[in-house]
């Protein structure tokens, strides 16, 4: 894992999170939508904090595809569950809502998880299908061959 | 008492939102894995070049197929159900899913660690509800 993959993983989390409260934050702002007046949810789309919030949810979806492309899905899944993490802390100190200490607890738990798969290789290598990061580590472990044979 | 129908049909809603969102998971993953690194592909063909390959990709539409029936399910599991109850518990199986789904279909190597990960995520994310 390079510092640009975790970097990765980190714009995962604060899109995800990020996206959810704004979502969160624009739809409390309008008020209850019936489901008699469909129309209201398109005009929803268009106020500021529902459009910033669809933007990060886009730009979650294509930096977990990436992340997918060199990173299995059970490291991704809870590497990137730090979200929840940081949801929790914007509820509390930017919405202001009431965190109870089980819900405290529930966070001990994700960092603890995200701590665990972190520590562990993030690609499991199945040959032909994973090209590109064979390549890359046989490019550090070929000279080292090379030297030895010498 | 709760009726023993009532749990029946608030299990199939929790079954029903897991099961797609697992395989859309698994069909997006395997679609990626398909691919190749992105990076790879965005060096090569540019930011359009990646974006055409990814929506090309069979799995990857199949994958975001089931996932739009996950979130249908879910939305249609809230009008009947609470968000406290249906959001967690949908939530935090899907981990659970997911770990064995992509140890027999994506052939992952789901070790001791993994494992241990996917359940403290899955209690983390179920003790959020509280």
């Amino acid at each position: 894992m390079t510092f640009r993959r975790y970097l990765v993983l980190g714009v995962i989390t604060i899109t995800a999170s990020c996206g959810d409260t704004f979502l969160s934050r624009g739809m409390k702002s309008l008020g209850p939508v019936s489901l008699a007046h469909p129309t209201a949810l398109i005009h929803a789309i268009f106020s500021p904090w529902v459009a910033s919030g669809i933007v990060l949810l886009i730009g979650f979806f294509a930096s977990y595809l990436t992340a997918l492309s060199w990173a299995d899905l059970t490291y991704v899944l809870p590497a990137s569950s730090l979200g929840y993490v940081i949801m929790t802390l914007l509820a509390r100190f930017w919405l202001h809502e009431k965190v109870s200490p089980l819900r405290w607890l529930g966070v001990v738990f994700i960092t603890a998880g995200v701590g665990f798969v972190t520590r562990g290789p993030s690609y499991t290598d199945h040959g032909s299908h994973t090209a590109p990061v064979r390549a890359e580590g046989l490019a550090t472990v070929e000279p080292a061959i090379e030297e030895v044979r010498q | 008492m709760t009726h023993p129908n009532a749990i029946l049909v608030t299990a199939a809603m929790i079954g029903s939102i897991v099961l797609w969102a697992t395989a859309g998971d698994i069909l997006t993953a395997s679609a990626m894995r398909q691919l190749g690194d992105l990076d790879v592909i965005r060096e090569r063909s540019g930011i359009w070049g990646a974006a055409v390959a990814v929506v090309t990709n069979g799995r990857f539409g199949l994958g975001v197929v089931c996932l739009a029936l996950s979130f249908f399910s879910l939305l249609f599991a809230f009008s009947h159900r609470d968000l406290s109850l249906i959001g967690p518990a949908a939530t935090s199986l899907t981990f659970v899913t997911n770990a064995l789904s992509a140890r027999f279909f994506l052939h992952e190597n789901v070790d001791h660690r993994r494992w241990t990960a996917a359940i403290f995520v899955c209690v983390g994310v179920a003790l959020l509800a509280f």
